[in-house]
């Protein structure tokens, strides 16, 4: 199925699970899969229209895959074979995904189970195969992916190899001549790959395994054409999603504010199934939403927040409410959230600080922030004389579009980059900071440099005023930045837009010994100097 | 550029040597020669008052500071005995001393010159000798931009087969740690690439921090690539030794006074923004016509002696 899970790196559930695949009713998405399928009776084309519908996703591949393996047995020796040493370098999720995995088979099958009673082919060993070859036709599609860095763990390997058995064993049982040279000719092409994505994978930098590699890069085309295939997910939820993933979307309380709209319209769409409660059902709903945008990016802490507070409010919603009533009730919740919690609260942040510009202040400030921003602008059109600094750093350059807005209004700005932080505190006088959380240590938790510009400010005696809304606090504790982070791309590192003589990193996947590290948040911490101490604005 | 500063000292100072012992040799030269004059020769007067003239003169260079002026009046000089002695012989001889003398000066001063240049290059040699006292197994080394001395140095600790890691920090905006990462790793040294902002999310993980650097000040602050003031302090708060690897003619007798601003430069700003891209925002400007849009690029940032743990140099 195209749905959810369709985002994940590859993913392969153990045999095991696949034996529960029980053909029921179909489901739509997968029936035009197969129907596209059916429609080309011979194998490579079959297996082509499986390629182009799926590219570079693998486990839910899975689905379709079987229903096609179902209605061409030719297909079965084939694929079987390719799989077995195409499976040798898959990434095995969290145990999470994989019973998403289970799920995407179980509809498949449905929809399997529907295609071969359209197409009146079934193979007698269409049950017994299924497991086999569901399992083996994921390796397939990851065998004709294109590149996409994962990241195998032996966990992983473990497993592939106790799967090869079984495959290597009914490979005997299957003889065919021709398929059998097509076989070869396309492990040869899936050991490649293989040894491919495996080098890749080893790029990982030690330190942050514990974190989720960054492997997202290569699902946005794919997920756009996948936009009008999306049953599951509402529409307005699957574009914010896609808007994270591309980068168009983010900052704390933009992220924040768009993931609640997107709520807003799926519940507005919303209506219950039957013999369903709204309010468990709806919570189930909104969770495969939030799942399906961790998939695009790992959450923020201020998206957590809002997540926690519509659950609670789903859960608190009266039973005697009519359905019509609870959604119009969730929906004024989330606006009032958004009222409150996000502009209101920025408005009162301003007015506070503006109180902090002086004339002749000269203001720095890293990357870009909306509370900041905000600050700026409206100090500007109370008349106050100042300057600003914005300082922006690799790889994101996001200081470029604040410094942008900033000039288009008409305050004086100076650009630099993070290097020269030193050169520059000496003409400031005071440094402005976004977060994206407070912890409850009072660490500071912030986009990646913050903390390096917090230091050099106060090397120089100068205030820092770190500005921030209070729903953005968490009761979490972070020591350091390793604990928990979140990886961006790391290509980005070795490509620098507009200098392209500076091609020395083009190979790095190719170097065992280098790796790039591409970190998104850092935590600032101990600000609390004696006579220094750096002032939070909340609300 | 002060490490050119440095190096024209020590030529001059080469120079002004070598004349020292030059004259020294040259008065005691001249003392015979005034003597085998006077006992040789005594019907020309001139040439004892001469001799004893250019005797005098001499020594006064000697307790005089040797400068360049020192050196150019021996021309003056050997012109005024070429003038004044009429006998051709042996004033011809005496010039020919002294145009001999400055000839050999000069050799002998080319020759110091060439020795110079060679403690230059291989200044590395002997500074990556001391590698392995500082890198021991399992370090992991943090870095900033490229510098020669820091490869060398890491290279020599590789052969000895030490383990490290290095985190190179790219070092905008010339990105030269993506040269020095891929020069590491061809020696087959783990290398991660990081950005610079991400160095104070690394640093407590690092167990050394080892720079090259531009130059450095009599005080023992540090003129080094930008971005390395925020390395060193990110490193004092997190108690991780901060060491600067230097050849011996980096070292500058002058004193940085405000050195951020004297002693560095500012590059243009098209390495931060495209001026395509921001074309727009360059034409707005305040009613008294100072543009609203400034760049700043320094080269260089000024490290404080008290930031850094350790100087290594040769000899």
């Amino acid at each position: 199925d195209l749905s959810p899970g369709s985002l994940s790196p590859v993913m392969i559930p153990p045999p095991r699970h696949v034996d529960h695949l029980s053909p029921d009713s179909p489901s739509p998405p997968a029936s035009d899969v197969l129907l596209l399928a059916s429609s080309a009776p011979q194998p490579s084309s079959m297996r082509f229209a499986a390629a182009s519908e799926f590219g570079e996703e693998d486990s839910r591949s899975l689905a379709p895959s079987a229903g096609e393996l179902e209605t061409n047995k030719g297909d079965l020796a084939e694929i079987r074979n390719e799989d077995a040493p195409a499976s040798i370098p898959q990434k095995q999720k969290p145990s999470k995904a994989e019973r998403r995995a289970i799920q995407e088979a179980q509809r498949a099958a449905k929809a399997a189970a529907k295609e071969a009673g359209l197409s009146g082919k079934s193979t007698g060993a269409a049950s017994g195969a299924n497991p086999a070859t569901s399992k083996q036709a994921k390796p397939a599609k990851i065998s004709q992916k294109k590149d996409v860095p994962h990241a195998p763990s032996t966990v992983a390997s473990e497993k592939k190899v106790t799967e090869r058995q079984p495959e290597r064993d009914r490979k005997k049982d299957v003889p065919h001549p021709r398929m059998q040279f097509d076989d070869v000719h396309r492990v040869e092409k899936a050991k490649k790959r293989a040894i491919v994505n495996q080098s890749e994978a080893r790029n990982r930098v030690e330190l942050f395994r514990h974190l989720p590699q960054y492997v997202h890069g290569t699902q946005l085309p794919d997920l756009e054409s996948k936009f009008f295939q999306l049953e599951p997910i509402h529409p307005s939820v699957y574009k914010v999603g896609l808007q994270y993933l591309s980068g168009e979307v983010s900052g704390g309380n933009g992220r924040c504010i768009a993931m609640l709209l997107a709520f807003r319209e799926a519940i507005k769409d919303y209506s219950t199934p039957p013999n369903k409660t709204l309010s468990r059902d709806l919570t189930a709903k909104v969770s495969s939403y939030v799942s399906f945008f961790i998939e695009c990016r790992p959450l923020s802490i201020s998206m957590g927040n809002a997540i926690r507070f519509l659950k609670n409010r789903i859960a608190k919603l009266p039973i005697t409410l009519s359905e019509s009533e609870a959604k119009a009730s969730l929906q004024s919740d989330i606006d009032r959230f958004i009222n409150e919690k996000i502009v209101v609260a920025d408005q009162v942040i301003v007015s506070h600080a503006i109180t902090k510009v002086r004339d002749d202040d000269v203001l720095l400030t890293y990357g870009s922030s909306s509370v900041v921003e905000m600050i700026l602008e409206h100090a500007h059109e109370l008349g106050r004389k100042f300057r600003v600094i914005v300082v922006d750093s690799r790889p994101k350059l996001e200081g470029q579009g604040l410094l942008r807005r900033l000039v288009a209004k008409g305050i004086n700005c100076t650009y630099t980059h993070i290097n020269a932080v030193s050169y520059i505190m000496h003409e400031v006088t005071r440094v402005f900071l976004g977060a994206s959380s407070i912890l409850s240590n009072g660490t500071v938790y912030s986009r990646v440099g913050t903390a390096s510009v917090a230091m050099v400010a106060h090397a120089f005696g100068i205030p820092v005023l770190v500005c921030c809304e209070a729903y953005k606090f968490h009761e979490r504790v972070q020591l350091d930045s390793i604990c928990a982070n979140e990886l961006g791309d790391p290509d980005v590192i070795s490509k620098i837009p507009g200098r392209a003589d500076l091609g020395d990193l083009k190979n790095w996947a190719d170097n065992e010994n280098l790796q790039l590290l591409n970190l998104t948040y850092v935590p600032e911490y101990h600000l609390w100097y004696s006579f220094l101490d750096p002032l939070i604005y909340f609300a | 550029e002060l490490a050119v500063g440095n190096t024209v000292r020590r030529v001059l100072h080469i120079i002004k040597e070598e004349d020292i012992s030059f004259t020294a040799v040259g008065i005691e030269g001249l003392s015979v020669t005034a003597v085998s004059d006077d006992e040789c020769d005594s019907g020309n007067d001139d040439r004892p008052t001469l001799s004893a003239a250019v005797l005098a003169s001499h020594a006064r260079n000697a307790l005089r500071a040797p400068s360049l002026q020192t050196l150019l009046d021996d021309i003056p000089v050997s012109t005024a005995l070429s003038h004044s002695s009429s006998s051709a012989g042996d004033s011809d001889g005496k010039t020919g001393d002294k145009s001999l003398k400055t000839r050999k000066l000069k050799h002998d001063v080319i020759a110091a010159i060439g020795d110079l240049i060679e403690e230059i290059d291989t200044c590395y040699d002997q500074i990556s000798e001391q590698a392995v006292e500082h890198i021991h197994q399992n370090e992991v080394i943090l870095t900033l931009g490229r510098s020669r001395t820091v490869k060398e140095f890491l290279y020599a600790a590789k052969e000895k087969k030490r383990s490290f890691r290095v985190f190179v920090a790219e070092g905008a905006p010339r990105y030269q740690g993506h040269a020095l990462a891929k020069e590491l790793v061809e020696k087959g040294i783990q290398t991660t690439v990081i950005t610079d902002s991400a160095v104070f999310a690394m640093i407590s993980r690092v167990n050394m921090v080892i720079v090259g650097v531009h130059a450095i000040m009599a005080n023992g602050g540090v003129i080094a690539p930008v971005g390395m003031n925020m390395v060193a302090l990110a490193a004092q708060r997190h108690a991780v030794p901060f060491v600067v690897v230097a050849g011996s003619h980096k070292l500058c007798p002058l004193y940085p006074h405000n050195p951020e601003v004297l002693l560095n430069e500012l590059k243009s700003p098209s390495d931060l923004l495209d001026f395509g891209e921001f074309s727009n925002c360059m034409n707005f400007s305040t009613q008294d016509g100072t543009p609203l849009l400034n760049v700043a690029n320094p080269t260089f940032d000024y490290v404080p002696p008290k930031l850094v743990s350790l100087f290594i140099t040769d000899t």
